[in-house]
């Protein structure tokens, strides 16, 4: 069995490596170096431990969506609630992760860019609790899309810096905060929210997550007294998806399954689904699928929902892509939509739009298998942010 | 084989005195007026010319060149435009190079773009974020078509590393005055002199520096104890503050002069 542990310097086959500017190489290569040290740290590893114990909320739940499940063919849905965590989402596994490093490292200040404001309201709340100065760059457009969040970050104490360049998302806001970097490298870290980017970033992001499927295998036996028959999962620039799949890749029985945002549709050219849609090629600072055109130019992506409307994607994922180890599928907006709703109305768990892709993707998996499947489904995030987007979708008056 | 550009420094060599390297995105502010700015440059005396491929993530620049890539990406410039524009510079008699952000390189095809910078009278290619563990295939490409593979190195560069990466490098090392992103600085950062310093110790390939120089007093400064001193944003923003596309092109072969004189006195 093929595995995608990376290899020298962070590659996953051909993808994945360091495309970057030279004036970061000291940077990433002392920050590859405090994860080296801090994976072999029993002080660390507890203190990390600890916190998501204390602070997080971990372990997160499984829950079995039964109600949902007559929508799927009938197959157990088990519900990996990452929702449940503090601040909503998967994103705070990796964020004390890092933010642990941070100090580690002697630095005061991080960066981060975000897209839903997850990321950023994860960011912003262990920079709070760390003492830590934290700026968060923002797409304009996704400050509109969110402004929740963006109210969330400043309460918690960060300064939130929209973006105006290009598309006004997250690519842009991503192409922000690497310009900090350079400039303040010497103070700054980047923590950087997803399993993108230069190396270490995609490996140690997902080192940081993979929690999230060790649990739920100890999880899944525990309730149906075997592994499950397929994990999926919401795919933008990947971290939940890795997190949760990363400690199935050795079990050959089961099939990981990436769920893109499809938008208007692939074929529209207006989406954001970038393995199922995309080429091989490199943007910030790591070789994968790109979105892009004949130029190499990033061509803008396009999804109702602001954190998976990203033109490229985790290395990893490309590389599992590529050796068929998992499948990638895109779901467009009204069929996340529908999920989203759907998982509401039939559970009484209002899960983020990025999530409600997963969820569209296991009514289909769930019909394709049929009763005797059992679906593990990462429920990577909570939906309160997107009551404004969901309510305009739905003609909700507000 | 030498290129153009490796008799631009050794003559600039005998001369005394650093070369003055302008910086122009192809295709701004259009396609013909990118050529327009190329004589008018190459007018106001500057030695070689870097003919920038303007990419939608331009992580290493600041708001100008940012604001140039845009304008001249809205107008649909490619692939073609850029070899047309170094075509244009060549043809005027200058030395020139393009700078690119890899994607671009590999979306064309590696070899492929090394042969058509050769075709078109071109002497290299100046590569900021490509990093020399992923520039195998690169090397080999230019060194196929006789061109010069141009890497950017910066203040926090480390000396083994300065080692390596000049090492992989010819025509010339491109040393970025500080730590931050392309634009017009007030002043020019002594880590720019510190680091020309550093890599005299491990290569004798002529050193050109970069990032925010924009006038002559910054110019002169540099030519002090640098081989070559590139300027861009400040070319650039002449063409963006003009009323008229007559008056930005005087103002860069005013300020190409100026410059000009700047480079010949700083020693």
């Amino acid at each position: 069995m093929t595995t995608s542990e990376s290899t020298i310097l962070g590659h996953f086959g051909q993808y994945g490596g360091r495309f970057v500017p030279e004036a970061l190489i000291g940077a990433l290569e002392e920050l590859e170096a405090a994860h080296i040290s801090a994976l072999k740290d029993p002080i660390f590893q507890a203190e990390l431990a600890q916190l998501h114990q204390t602070y997080t909320g971990r372990p997160s739940i499984l829950t079995e969506a039964k109600r949902f499940a007559e929508y799927a063919g009938g197959a157990r849905i088990l519900l990996k609630r990452e929702d449940l965590n503090h601040t909503g989402s998967h994103k705070i596994n990796n964020v004390l992760g890092q933010a642990l490093l941070t100090k580690r490292m002697g630095k005061k200040r991080i960066i981060a860019e975000t897209g839903a404001g997850q990321h950023g309201v994860a960011s912003a709340t262990a920079a709070a609790l760390m003492g830590l100065e934290c700026v968060v760059y923002m797409g304009e457009e996704d400050t509109r899309r969110q402004s929740l969040n963006v109210a969330r970050m400043k309460i918690l104490g960060a300064e939130v810096v929209p973006v105006t360049t290009g598309s006004r998302t997250l690519k842009d806001a991503i192409n922000e905060a690497m310009r900090d970097w350079v400039t303040n490298v010497e103070t700054t870290h980047y923590l950087l929210g997803t399993v993108a980017g230069p190396h270490p970033f995609p490996t140690m992001v997902r080192d940081f997550h993979k929690i999230i499927g060790q649990e739920a295998k100890i999880q899944v036996q525990e309730l149906v007294g075997r592994l499950p028959d397929a994990v999926l999962a919401c795919v933008g620039g990947g971290s939940n998806a890795i997190g949760i799949f990363h400690d199935f890749i050795a079990d050959a029985s089961v099939r990981l399954i990436g769920l893109e945002a499809g938008g208007d549709g692939v074929e529209t050219g207006r989406h954001a689904a970038t393995i199922t849609g995309g080429t091989a090629g490199v943007l910030h600072g790591t070789r994968s699928y790109v979105l892009q055109d004949e130029n190499g130019q990033t061509v803008e992506s396009h999804s109702i929902s602001a954190g998976l409307d990203y033109p490229g994607v985790g290395p990893e994922h490309a590389y599992l892509h590529d050796i068929g180890r998992a499948e990638y599928r895109a779901i467009t907006d009204a069929q996340a939509m529908h999920a989203f709703s759907l998982l509401s109305k039939t559970e009484g768990i209002i899960p983020a739009i990025e999530t409600a892709h997963a969820l569209a993707g296991a009514i289909q998996v769930g019909n394709e298998l049929g009763p005797d499947a059992v679906l593990l489904l990462n429920l990577s995030g909570r939906g309160d942010k997107d009551v404004q987007t969901a309510a305009e979708y739905f003609g909700i008056k507000l | 084989m030498a290129t153009t550009l490796d008799q631009v420094f050794a003559q600039t060599k005998a001369e005394n005195r650093a070369a003055l390297i302008a910086y122009i995105p192809a295709g701004f502010p259009t396609i013909e007026g990118c050529k327009k700015a190329i004589k008018a440059l190459v007018d106001g005396g500057v030695d070689a010319i870097e003919i920038g491929f303007p990419y939608s993530d331009p992580v290493m620049d600041g708001p100008i060149i940012q604001a140039a890539a845009e304008q001249s990406l809205a107008h649909g410039t490619g692939a073609a435009d850029v070899f047309s524009a170094l075509k244009c510079a060549t043809d005027a008699g200058v030395a020139a190079v393009v700078m690119t952000y890899w994607n671009p390189i590999e979306r064309y095809g590696v070899d492929e773009f090394a042969k058509s910078i050769a075709d078109n009278g071109g002497s290299g290619v100046i590569t900021p974020d490509l990093t020399i563990e992923e520039s195998d295939r690169w090397i080999a490409a230019t060194n196929n078509n006789g061109i010069s593979p141009i890497y950017v190195v910066a203040p926090s560069t480390n000396d083994s590393r300065l080692g390596k990466v000049t090492d992989h490098c010819s025509g010339f090392i491109y040393a970025a005055s500080l730590m931050g992103v392309t634009g017009t600085r007030t002043s020019i950062s002594s880590g720019a002199s510190d680091l020309v310093a550093r890599i005299r110790k491990v290569s004798e390939l002529p050193i050109a520096v970069g990032l925010g120089v924009s006038n002559h007093v910054q110019a002169r400064e540099v030519a002090g104890y640098a081989d070559g001193v590139i300027v861009g944003s400040a070319f650039i923003k002449c063409l963006l503050e003009a009323d008229t596309e007559e008056d930005g092109l005087r103002a860069i072969t005013e300020l190409a002069q100026d410059l000009a004189k700047g480079v010949r006195e700083g020693r």
